[in-house]
């Protein structure tokens, strides 16, 4: 079961999908979530489905505003039951939770200033409008991921096309890879997450309390042939594709305005860019 | 032997059952902690590692410090080391008890901690650490038990054990060398990122194993009738000075490196500790109080006077203990993570609850060590009289 789980998920992406693509989604999302799990059979056969030698994102920081930052990040919480810990947790089903501590919150993708952003670029005659723009930041989906390299238990991991992803069954919450990661992009459950999700997607997995998630750029869709949730909400802000081949959206993106990632200098190649 | 540990006097009796009492209130703490996660911690998400890993640090050292006198004495044939060579074998077994505890209630998911073993992985620091704490531990109780019991017997330790007493040596070192692996070689983390962060492990785990030791030397000498050798406390004295000397060393070549070179992803740890950072600064008295008790145990240790002072040397002692933990373990895992990696400034205090569970990791610790220097203690006193 755990082996197949695993294997599902490295494969999913990569190999086009067809046979047997419903009942491994099915295991997919029913696997730790409250509710079973319905996804809608998806056509595989007329979807378009996606592949790629290595996703990344290109964010185009000119087109977000605040407001589409905030939609951005609601909806990848949402589709992901991320916990929000401003959220009431309902007092009939959890009558008994302990108050919140902020500082423990989780969080996949989310607004950040530049200075923080890019705290090795932090410049005092930084251009105005950049100081006040918001910059969205998640995991970068490192080509040499730092924090794949510290797990353990191999419950991160790098598929093949380039997507790091976790096992949220083999973890064991040691959080070695947070404190391996460059780039704050990791959140521990430090307490049960599911009072704190206000309509849970039965699509995908609720975690348990003792492990660490993040951005999984929406594996999930692209294996159904969707662009991420973030890239929907974005009104363009948000490209995601595949940095290998030239005749990308995101290559021609990459092609005609000056980019930057976060931290280049520790070579851990970030596969997410920000068109400036 | 383990009969000599269920006789005992009423003052060791009270002594077991308190630590009983600690480990028990601890045990109720933890399993609150298994039941609603580390939520009950001072850990965020920024720092995401706290007093347990500190701790679990700090003991790495504790227990290396036990080869300082495995050295002299299996190597150089240091016969005043003679009495003590098994007390710093048996601290080494009852550190790395406490060191393997605390990782298992620094966990998220204690109950799949044995999915490091199931998916061994070698690119992994943490895979390795496990690999060396383990190795380290069951060496030293083998050997610490089979040297005692030949003691005891008046015969020669089997021959089988001279191999695993050298093995030993490298495998003191290698702990604390994976130990300092473990942060030493995360790109994103300029306060551990150095070169030097093993050597000044080691060189700190020298001042602080040596010193604990004296410490429960002065407590035998104490308690029972066994005496350990004023000469042997001496010797040991010696290597902590060494030892605290270098560890001072190499912090200074750090400050040097960070302010000379004025790299900022640098800098903004150390001002942190030392200063504070955009008005946060609860660890600055800490770590100006750790640099000023290692510089006056230098003094004290250096000048031959003040070194041979039985009344103060226990003294100096507790201020070197106190001093380099605070230095590795509050300053070294708090200075790794403020600021965070986006440069916002999350301070770390442990709660109540973090800090009573961390005491009963202590209290398990004690009583074996307790039991384990009784029976030491036991034995060289039947062979002696
Ligand atoms: S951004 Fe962090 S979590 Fe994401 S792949 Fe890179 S190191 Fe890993
Ligand atoms: S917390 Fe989980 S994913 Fe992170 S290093 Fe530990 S086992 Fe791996
Ligand atoms: S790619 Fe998916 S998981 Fe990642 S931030 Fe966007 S919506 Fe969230």
């Amino acid at each position: 079961m755990k082996k197949s789980r695993r294997k599902f998920l490295k494969v999913a992406g990569i190999s086009a999908l067809g046979i047997g693509m419903t009942p491994a989604i099915t295991t997919f999302a029913s696997s730790e979530s409250q509710g079973t799990g319905t996804v809608d059979a998806v056509k595989s056969k007329n979807a378009e489905v996606f592949s790629a030698k290595r996703w990344g994102m290109v964010i185009d920081t000119s087109k977000l505003t605040d407001a589409i930052a905030a939609n951005i990040t609601d909806a990848c919480h949402k589709a992901h039951n991320v916990p929000d810990f401003n959220h009431e947790p309902d007092k009939e089903k959890f009558p008994k939770t302990s108050p919140v501590n902020h500082h423990q919150e989780v969080k996949w993708i989310w607004k950040e200033h530049f200075e923080h952003a890019f705290p090795d670029k932090e410049d005092e005659f930084l251009a105005e409008k950049f100081k006040e723009l918001p910059f969205l930041v998640t995991c970068n989906h490192c080509k040499n991921a730092p924090c794949v390299q510290a797990c353990p238990t191999q419950a991160t991991f790098k598929r093949e096309d380039g997507i790091v992803l976790m096992d949220f069954h083999r973890c064991i919450g040691c959080r070695f890879c947070m404190a391996a990661c460059p780039f704050g992009a990791r959140s521990f459950n430090f307490r049960d997450p599911r009072p704190f999700i206000e309509q849970t997607n039965s699509s995908f997995p609720t975690r348990t309390k003792g492990v660490v998630e993040k951005c999984n750029l929406c594996a999930e869709r692209l294996a159904k042939g969707q662009q991420p949730y973030c890239a929907e909400a974005s009104q363009g802000a948000i490209v995601v594709g595949d940095l290998e081949n030239s005749e990308s959206e995101i290559r021609q993106l990459l092609n005609e305005k000056y980019s930057i990632r976060r931290k280049q200098e520790l070579g851990t190649e970030p596969s997410v860019y920000y068109l400036m | 032997m383990l009969e000599i540990a269920i006789k005992g006097s009423k003052k060791y009796w009270i002594w077991i059952g308190l630590l009983l009492a600690v480990m028990g209130a601890g045990f109720a703490v933890y399993i609150e902690q298994f039941i609603n996660g580390l939520a009950i911690t001072g850990m965020t998400r920024d720092v995401s590692w706290g007093f347990y890993i500190a701790n679990f640090t700090y003991l790495v050292g504790v227990a290396a410090g036990g080869v300082m006198v495995v050295i002299p004495y299996y190597l150089h044939d240091y016969e005043k080391f003679h009495r003590i060579t098994i007390l710093g074998e048996f601290l080494a077994v009852a550190s790395l008890v406490m060191c393997l505890l605390f990782i298992i209630v620094d966990l998220g998911q204690p109950t799949r901690a044995l999915n490091v073993l199931l998916y061994p992985t070698p690119h992994s620091m943490l895979f390795w650490d496990m690999c060396v704490l383990n190795g380290y531990l069951f060496l030293n109780i083998i050997i610490g038990w089979k040297v005692l019991e030949a003691e005891r017997n008046q015969v020669k330790p089997p021959e089988w054990t001279k191999p695993l007493i050298y093995l030993s040596i490298p495998f003191a070192i290698g702990i604390h060398t994976v130990t300092a692996y473990l942060y030493c070689g995360l790109p994103g983390r300029g306060f551990w990122l150095t070169a030097v962060l093993a050597p000044r492990f080691l060189a700190s785990a020298f001042a602080a194993g040596p010193s604990v030791l004296i410490l429960l030397c002065f407590v035998m000498r104490k308690v029972t009738k066994f005496d350990p050798g004023w000469d042997a406390m001496q010797t040991l004295s010696k290597i902590v000075c060494y030892a605290l000397i270098a560890n001072v060393f190499f912090f200074l070549c750090e400050i040097f490196v960070t302010y000379y070179s004025k790299i900022p992803g640098h800098a903004s740890h150390i001002n942190y500790l030392f200063f504070g950072l955009h008005g946060h600064n609860a660890l600055v008295p800490w770590m100006w109080t750790s640099m000023t008790l290692m510089f006056i145990g230098i003094i004290l240790l250096i000048i031959p006077a003040l070194r041979n002072n039985q009344t103060l040397l226990p003294f100096t002692c507790i201020m070197i203990v106190v001093g380099t933990w605070i230095d590795k373990s509050l300053g070294m895992i708090s200075g790794g993570f403020v600021p965070s990696p986006l440069h916002h400034v999350t301070e770390y205090a442990p709660t109540l609850k973090e800090i009573i569970i961390s005491l009963a990791v202590f209290g398990k610790g004690l009583l074996i060590l307790t039991i384990l220097f009784k029976i030491a203690a036991k034995v060289k006193e039947e062979v002696r009289g």
